[in-house]
Parts: C-alpha cells; sequence; structure tokens
C-alpha cells in the first residue's frame, strides 16, 4: 500500500465517541504500528516469551499466565516507583494535557489524549488496586485486564515518544512518559515489544553499539571520517581508539559515524577536537551513547548504560565527553550516575583549554559537547567563520530530552548565533520546553510506521514551514540522532526545501583551522557559496 | 449516565439527610455519629494514602525541566522553572501549589487549512480554577468561627475583607458568589468541551456536584433558611472538645450541608481530590535539576546482567587485534 498524500493526511478529525474510551477495540492499520521483536534479539537479551509473532495475528500467543504476570509486575512496579503510584491516583482529569502531544494533534483519535493513554492503565490500576474500582467497576472507571487491552496497550504505548511535552502542562507535572515507560515495561514481561527497539538493544549489549558494527567496522568508520575531513580541510586528525591514558572518552550516537546527515556533525566533532588540542579517545566497546533500554525497560537502560564508565574506568581517563544526542543525554542526565555510578574513579570535568571546571557534572562527570563548545566560544578560543554557512539560513529544533529532562536550552543558540548569520526561531510554542517532537523518538522510527510518524511530526514540520515561508529558513538544526534520521523524510514530506544538520557540522563548517588549506567546500563536500573567503 | 448519576446521587444523600434531619430520633446520628465517623474516614484514610505514596521509593531524579539549566557561569539559568537548589525547588512548588504555574501555560491548538496549526491563549482554565481553589480556602477559613473559641484573627479577618461590599443582610460575602460561578463553570467546561466531557467519568462529575451542592446549601442556609448560628456553632465546639450535645433547633437544612460535608470527607481519600496531596509528591516538579552536580541514589538498585569488557574481547579479539587495536589480554 502507498503511503498516504499530506493533502489526505492532514484531513484530521478530531471525533470524541460518545460511548467513551472503555472499549479496547484496536484495529492495527498498516503504517501506524511497529513490528514485533525477532526471537532472535529477545533471546540473545535473555527476555521472555520469544517467538514468532506480529501485532495484526489474532492469537498473540502470550504464555498461559500472562495476566498474572502483568497484575504482579503492575504490583511490583507500583512499590518501586512513586511516580506511578501517584500518577495513577492524582489526575484530574482537566483535560490540560489534551491538545498538547503532537499524536493527537496529528492523528486525532482521542486515545492519544496522553490524559487518556494514562487512563487505559489506570482504569486496570482501579480494577485490581482500588477499593472503589472493584467495589464500583465502571462506574469508577475501572475495567477488566483482557488480551483486548494488552494490544490496547502495545498500541498506544508505541503511539507516545516519550517526549514529556504533556508533563510541561500538566498541574500535578504527570508525566505520562513515565506511564509509557512502565507500560512498556510490562509487555515486556510477556514478550510484546518491537523489533525497532529490541534489535538495537541486542546489537549494543553485543557489540557496543545499535547498529552491530564490530570493532574493526568501528575503526574503518573512524578512519574513513579522518580521511575524508583531510581531503576536505587538508589538515590530518588524530582519532584514537581504545587509547589508555587519553584525558577524555569521547562517547557519541553510533549514527554519528554511520549516518547521514549525521556524518558531517562527526567531522565537525573530529575538526574541533583537533583545533583545541583536545586529549580524547574513542572507545569500540562503548562506541554507542545512545541507549535503546529507554524504550524498553529500566532495567535494560542500565545493562547497555554500564559500559560507559566501565570503559572509562579501564581506560583510566578524567572525564566524558558526549556527543549530540536526546535520548542519550536523558539516560546520562538522569539515570547513569543513579544507576552505575558513582563515578569516583574519575574527576571534576576541567576544559585543558579554557580551564573552566564543569561543576554542573561534577559527580556525573560528563560534559555535553555543547556546553564544551560553547564554552570554547565564549572564551574566544577558537576561529569562526559564520559566512561560511550563508547558505543556510538556520533553525533549531530543540530536541525533547536536552530541553526537558536537562533544560539545554541556551548553549545550542549561542553556538548557532556564533557559526551561522542567518538564524531563525520558530514560534514560541513549538521550541525550548514546549517543543514537539520529531514524531518518531523512542524507538518508532520505521518504515512500517510512516502514517503515524508523519502525523506524530505534523506538529513540529508545520512550525518549520511557518519559518521557511516568512523567513526563508531552509536548515533545520538539531542535536538529537533519531531527530538527524527521521527528521529529513518528515520535512520532505510536509515541508519539502529544507535540510537537516547537527550543530557541530555548522561548526565545523565555520572552524577556521590552524593551516587549513583554503575551505572551497563545506563538510558535506558541497561548495561554499560566498564571494570572499576570510581567514588568514 | 455518568451526568446524571451524579447528580442523583448527590441530590439523594442531600434529601436523605434533610428527611433524617427532621426526625429528632434521628439527629443525634446525623449531628454527632455521622461527623465522627467522617472525620475519623478522612483522617485515616488520608494518612493511609500519603503514607502508602511516600513508602513508593523515588528511584530516579526526573524532574520536568522547563527552563534553563546551570550550567556554565555566564548563561542566566532559571532558577525557578529548572530549580538546581532546595531553594529554587520550594520556589517552583510554591508557585505550582499557590499560583497553579503549569495550568497557566495552558494553550489551546486548532488546525487551520493549509495546513496551519496555531495555539491559541487559554487561560480561562486556569483563572476559573484559582477562583474556585482559593475561594473555597477563604470559605474553609472563614468556618473556623464556628469551630473555634474565641474567634481566631485569621477568620475574623477574612470574614471583614470578604463582606467588603457590605451589601445585604447578613452580608454577601464575595466568595460565596465566586465559589459557585467557578464551579459552575468548571461544570459548564466539562460538559461542553467535546475532549473534556469524552475523559470525564462519574466521580469528575460528582466531585462538582458535592462541592456545588455543599456550596448551595450553605448559601441557602446563610440568607434564606436563616438558620440559628448560635446552635451550630454549640453543636460544633461541643464535637471539637469531644463532649457533643445536640441543640435543640438544628433545622434540615443544616443537616443537608453538614451530610453534604461529611460525605465529601469520606469521600475524599478515595478519590482524585487526593490532588490536594499528591501535588507536593510529584517527582517531576518536587526534584531539583541538579542530576550531574549530585549523585541520587535509587534504593533498590540491583546487579544486572552485562555484556563485561572481558567478554566483549574475547569475542571479537581477533577483529581488534587485526585492525590494530590494543587488547588487554593477546
Ligand atoms: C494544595 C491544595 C490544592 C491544589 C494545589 C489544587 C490544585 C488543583 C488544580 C491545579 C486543578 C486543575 C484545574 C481544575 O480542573 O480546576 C484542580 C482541580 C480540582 N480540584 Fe484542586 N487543588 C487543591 C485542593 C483541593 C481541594 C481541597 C478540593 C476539594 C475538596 C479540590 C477540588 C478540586 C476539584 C473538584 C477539581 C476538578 C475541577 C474540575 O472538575 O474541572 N482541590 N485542583
Ligand atoms: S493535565 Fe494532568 S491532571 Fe489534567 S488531565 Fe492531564 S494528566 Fe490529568
Ligand atoms: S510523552 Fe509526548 S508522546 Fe507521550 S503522551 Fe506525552 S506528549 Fe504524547
Amino acid at each position: 500500500m502507498a503511503n498516504p498524500k499530506p493533502e489526505e493526511l492532514v484531513q484530521i478529525q478530531y471525533p470524541t465517541p460518545s460511548k467513551g474510551w472503555m472499549d479496547p477495540a484496536v484495529e492495527f492499520r498498516k503504517g501506524t504500528y511497529c513490528y514485533s521483536a525477532l526471537a532472535r534479539n529477545l533471546n540473545y537479551l535473555g527476555l521472555p516469551n520469544a517467538r514468532e509473532w506480529q501485532p495484526f495475528d489474532a492469537d498473540w500467543k502470550l504464555p498461559p499466565d500472562w495476566k498474572r504476570i502483568i497484575l504482579d509486575g503492575m504490583k511490583e512496579r507500583l512499590e518501586k516507583f512513586r511516580s506511578f503510584r501517584l500518577f495513577m491516583d492524582i489526575c484530574v482529569r482537566c483535560g490540560a494535557c489534551a491538545d498538547k502531544c503532537h499524536f493527537y494533534i496529528g492523528s486525532g483519535d482521542p486515545k492519544n489524549m496522553p490524559v487518556v493513554r494514562a487512563e487505559l492503565v489506570r482504569s486496570v490500576y482501579r480494577r485490581y488496586f482500588t477499593l472503589s474500582g472493584q467495589l464500583f467497576g465502571a462506574l469508577a472507571g475501572a475495567r477488566d485486564l483482557t488480551e483486548d487491552v494488552i494490544k490496547e496497550w502495545f498500541y498506544y504505548a508505541h503511539q507516545c515518544t516519550e517526549c514529556r511535552r504533556c508533563s510541561v502542562f500538566c498541574p500535578y507535572g504527570i508525566d505520562t512518559a513515565e506511564i509509557t515507560m512502565i507500560v512498556r515495561e510490562l509487555l515486556n514481561l510477556i514478550g510484546c515489544n518491537i523489533n525497532w527497539v529490541l534489535e538495537p538493544a541486542a546489537n549494543c549489549f553485543r557489540t557496543g553499539n545499535h547498529l552491530g558494527i564490530q570493532p574493526h567496522g568501528f575503526k574503518d568508520s573512524v578512519d574513513f571520517a579522518v580521511d575524508e575531513l583531510e581531503e576536505l580541510t587538508g589538515i590530518r586528525v588524530d582519532a584514537s581508539i581504545n587509547r589508555k591514558g587519553a584525558e577524555v572518552l569521547l562517547v557519541v550516537p553510533s549514527a554519528d559515524y554511520f549516518g547521514t546527515p549525521h556524518y558531517y556533525t562527526f567531522l565537525g566533532y573530529l575538526a574541533l577536537l583537533h583545533e583545541v588540542g583536545l586529549d580524547y579517545t574513542f572507545s569500540a566497546y562503548a562506541s554507542e551513547g545512545g541507549n535503546f533500554g529507554l524504550f524498553n525497560s529500566h532495567e535494560m537502560i542500565k545493562r547497555l548504560n554500564a559500559k560507559i564508565y566501565t570503559e572509562a574506568k579501564r581506560l583510566g581517563v578524567k572525564w566524558i565527553l558526549g556527543g549530540e544526542c536526546g535520548h542519550m543525554w536523558r539516560v546520562l542526565h538522569q539515570y547513569m550516575d543513579t544507576m552505575n555510578g558513582p563515578a569516583d574513579f574519575l574527576e571534576v570535568p576541567v576544559s585543558p583549554v579554557t580551564g573552566t571546571r564543569f561543576e554542573n557534572a561534577r559527580s556525573t562527570k560528563m560534559v555535553h559537547i555543547c556546553e564544551f563548545t560553547a564554552d570554547l566560544i565564549h572564551r574566544g578560543k577558537i576561529r569562526l567563520d559564520p559566512a561560511r554557512n550563508d547558505r543556510w539560513n538556520v533553525t533549531y529544533h530543540d530536541s525533547c530530552n536536552p530541553a526537558r529532562a536537562m533544560g539545554l536550552l541556551e548553549e545550542p543558540r549561542y553556538i548557532l548565533r556564533s557559526v551561522c548569520n542567518q538564524f531563525h526561531e520558530m514560534p514560541e510554542n513549538t521550541i525550548r520546553e514546549q517543543t514537539f517532537c520529531c514524531g518518531s523518538g523512542s524507538g518508532l522510527g520505521t518504515d512500517e510506521n510512516f502514517e503515524m510518524r508523519m502525523r506524530g511530526g505534523l506538529p513540529r514540520a508545520n512550525a518549520v514551514k511557518y519559518v521557511r515561508d516568512k523567513h526563508g529558513v531552509n536548515l533545520l538544526t538539531c542535536i538529537c540522532a533519531i531527530d538527524k534520521a527521521t527528521l529529513p523524510p518528515l520535512l520532505e514530506y510536509w515541508v519539502p526545501g529544507v535540510d537537516v544538520a547537527g550543530i557541530h557540522e555548522l561548526v565545523g563548517n565555520a572552524l577556521v583551522m590552524r593551516g587549513e588549506k583554503e575551505r572551497t567546500t563545506d563538510l558535506r563536500g558541497e561548495p561554499i557559496d560566498q564571494k570572499e573567503v576570510a581567514h588568514a | 449516565m455518568k451526568l446524571y448519576g451524579a447528580l442523583i446521587a448527590v441530590a439523594a444523600i442531600s434529601l436523605a439527610a434533610g428527611l433524617a434531619g427532621s426526625v429528632g430520633a434521628l439527629q443525634p446520628l446525623l449531628g454527632i455519629g455521622v461527623p465522627y465517623c467522617a472525620l475519623a474516614i478522612l483522617l485515616v484514610g488520608l494518612s493511609w494514602r500519603v503514607i502508602r505514596w511516600s513508602r513508593s521509593p523515588v528511584p530516579f531524579r526526573i524532574p520536568t525541566v522547563c527552563g534553563q539549566q546551570i550550567s556554565l557561569p555566564w548563561i542566566k539559568s532559571s532558577r525557578l522553572e529548572s530549580p538546581h537548589s532546595t531553594l529554587g525547588v520550594i520556589g517552583r512548588m510554591g508557585l505550582e501549589v499557590l499560583l497553579f504555574r503549569s495550568l497557566f501555560r495552558n494553550t489551546r491548538s486548532r488546525i487551520d487549512q493549509g495546513p496551519r496549526l496555531i495555539y491559541g491563549e487559554a487561560k480561562w482554565l486556569w483563572l476559573g480554577a484559582m477562583a474556585f481553589h482559593w475561594s473555597l480556602l477563604v470559605v474553609v477559613l472563614r468556618h473556623l468561627r464556628f469551630v473555634v473559641e474565641p474567634v481566631p484573627a485569621v477568620a475574623l479577618w477574612l470574614d471583614g475583607l470578604d463582606g467588603f461590599f457590605h451589601v445585604g443582610v447578613p452580608v454577601l460575602y464575595v466568595t460565596d458568589i465566586v465559589l459557585i460561578a467557578a464551579l459552575l463553570y468548571l461544570l459548564v467546561r466539562r460538559l461542553r468541551e467535546p475532549q473534556v466531557r469524552f475523559i470525564s467519568l462519574f466521580t469528575d462529575y460528582f466531585a462538582l456536584f458535592l462541592l456545588l451542592g455543599i456550596a448551595l446549601s450553605g448559601i441557602w442556609m446563610r440568607y434564606f433558611a436563616r438558620v440559628d448560628a448560635v446552635a451550630v456553632k454549640q453543636l460544633a465546639l461541643s464535637l471539637t472538645v469531644f463532649s457533643p450535645s445536640l441543640p435543640k433547633n438544628l433545622s434540615a437544612w443544616f443537616f443537608v450541608h453538614l451530610g453534604l460535608v461529611c460525605t465529601l470527607a469520606a469521600y475524599l481519600p478515595f478519590s482524585k481530590l487526593m490532588h490536594m496531596g499528591g501535588i507536593f509528591l510529584s517527582p517531576t516538579r518536587n526534584l531539583a535539576n541538579n542530576n550531574r552536580m549530585k549523585r541520587h541514589v535509587n534504593p533498590w538498585n540491583y546487579p544486572v546482567k552485562v555484556h563485561t569488557y572481558e567478554e566483549w574481547e574475547d569475542e571479537f579479539r581477533e577483529k581488534i587485534e587485526a585492525a590494530g587495536l590494543p587488547v588487554e589480554k593477546h
């Protein structure tokens, strides 16, 4: 079946059927769900109920005692997570979150209102864990747990990108992403997972990165990038791997060295870190900063994240620098230290170039590359020629996690204003803490889920369209590997003519390197569109 | 069904309380037994809920950050929207609890042909919620004059402030009007906005009708039925010192009011009205965004199965060596 056209997709209705939401029946319509995880991936990770099945099958081959497993799992998590228990109890159904979710805005499906997404679980909570639900049933908003409910959970837990926008608007901070995370964890207990999450997780567990690139392959791609950068700039940089005694371990999402346009950002890192002479190394074992465990279970986050500290310790570095990635930074900022710390074998990060002590990372000992670069620019340690980015008219997409989990808002903007001449913000309600998701986060960026991704990405794309039409913006920058993979098709669909780039791609373009040859092309190998190249 | 069911339930409670209140023999039950029971349920229920929440630990520090983080000294961090200190968290919580900060952000989205998404201002819910909660608080505090002798200064002060229009006899309280108006707004909103109606449960209507019933019966007593306030105070005071005695001349209207209040008290711990306590414990709001500065400890953190470096090297040793990368063991 061909993908629907934008004109068709945009005919969005917002029905609110009078029969309510309690009927769990869902139709797995092509284009709106992700395929099941392959048995081999489950087996590799030691996860339960590996089997062949698909969401559209009538029989999901659940284990015979699936109901007990789910209810026990809920009980355990109610006792382990105050967030879960509280969020089950205190929603007043004021509806403030309803139209804040990009999936609701783009699909009009009432079960995609964050409050209803949560009620799908709350109804089961009420039925089995509260007195009123046990006594009054449907009148108290309680529902029995049936196989159809499991299918419904699966469908709607994978139409939430865990972006946390709803949580910004909720008067109690109820975070539907947290509920989605718990639901995915529960589904995981009976083997109802999606392959786009589990395959990267299994790869990452085995080889160290999502793409399953083995150490020699990793070395090849880094070498290739070094060669390419030399061609572009005339400078041969040194990018070591698994080198003991380096000062800094650099961890980036694997897409940076294997995907486009991520790759240009990777070239940007290499150029910048060479120019300032940072003594750093990559690790082939920790060759992935991203963590698809976040989209599977808390336990999987920890299992995949452990290698970062392990490797920092083995290599004897002082601190860790992290590349551009969204969900990776949610894990690094909000989970890593708690799960796999304390990192008492590392030192408080100090930039050897500027002497700045990153007090904000004094416990976790990991610095975001945008923090590092903003500091360099502010202290005047690098020479920049923003005119080299003049072919770009730039806007910035706050990726969900750096914005709402970290508050990394100004650093990227400061960098952008220093490396390019034309910069325009998208409308206020669509950036910073109110930013809209790309629509493909949390492991939903698969081809089979195309329609739902385009729907979920509509609010973001529409804001880009606004600045394209108003200011002639032709480049959307972001600091997230998933964004860089999924925004290009999204924009091509809704806003043709706008490209996607990482911040450090533009840094690499603008960076005037000592001893570089005259730069005639940017990192993409495309001609620098300017009359005079003003550099030493 | 949900709507009418809730209306009927509240009407039935009122009727039952009113009828029973007109039967002398039942008055002790209604005036003494029921309030004590309701109060006991409220206190035990509230504590049980709060204790149960606090018994579940907060394994991870997961604030929803709504402003600039603290990082480099020359970048101004947002102390209230992304607090990094306890003081900042108190400020953020204060704004949430007293001023409903997050609700103030509310917008309403609309899609026009083009397509063009538009996010309009939507402050009415915030205004209605503020009006309702603050007038409710004033009304509750004003009631102190019935249960505490001598009447506390706050109650007298609020009394004066609230009746500052000096209209009518007895003086008209502004909060009475605001409370009713705000409750009606919330109710109408729930019914008129399709999305909100879609998500509403029986309990959402029930809470609103119950509160409306309480407010209306109170107003009726004060301005129209002119219930004997001295008798009410006698009863209330006797209840507070645990030597209950029932004055003779209490009207049935008073029992309607009291019956509804007792229903609310007993119902509160089992309902969404617990948001009052929950908001203080919400981990996305009451934690500082200082994750990388200060380690957060998870009490149930447990060892997990990982792919160790040694296992990894064993699996790929030949390839690592062939690529010229260092290994631990040859
Ligand atoms: C710390 C104290 C409290 C805070 C911070 C608080 C906050 C809020 C907020 C932000 C809302 C959402 C907006 C709305 O729908 O109106 C709300 C709703 C509500 N609150 Fe409270 N509240 C508190 C105490 C109470 C108490 C004591 C009651 C009554 C016993 C109450 C009754 C309600 C009701 C009935 C609603 C739902 C209104 C509707 O149906 O639209 N609240 N509260
Ligand atoms: S904003 Fe919060 S309280 Fe209101 S409906 Fe949504 S989750 Fe519930
Ligand atoms: S976390 Fe994001 S995707 Fe999920 S319900 Fe909230 S707004 Fe929607």
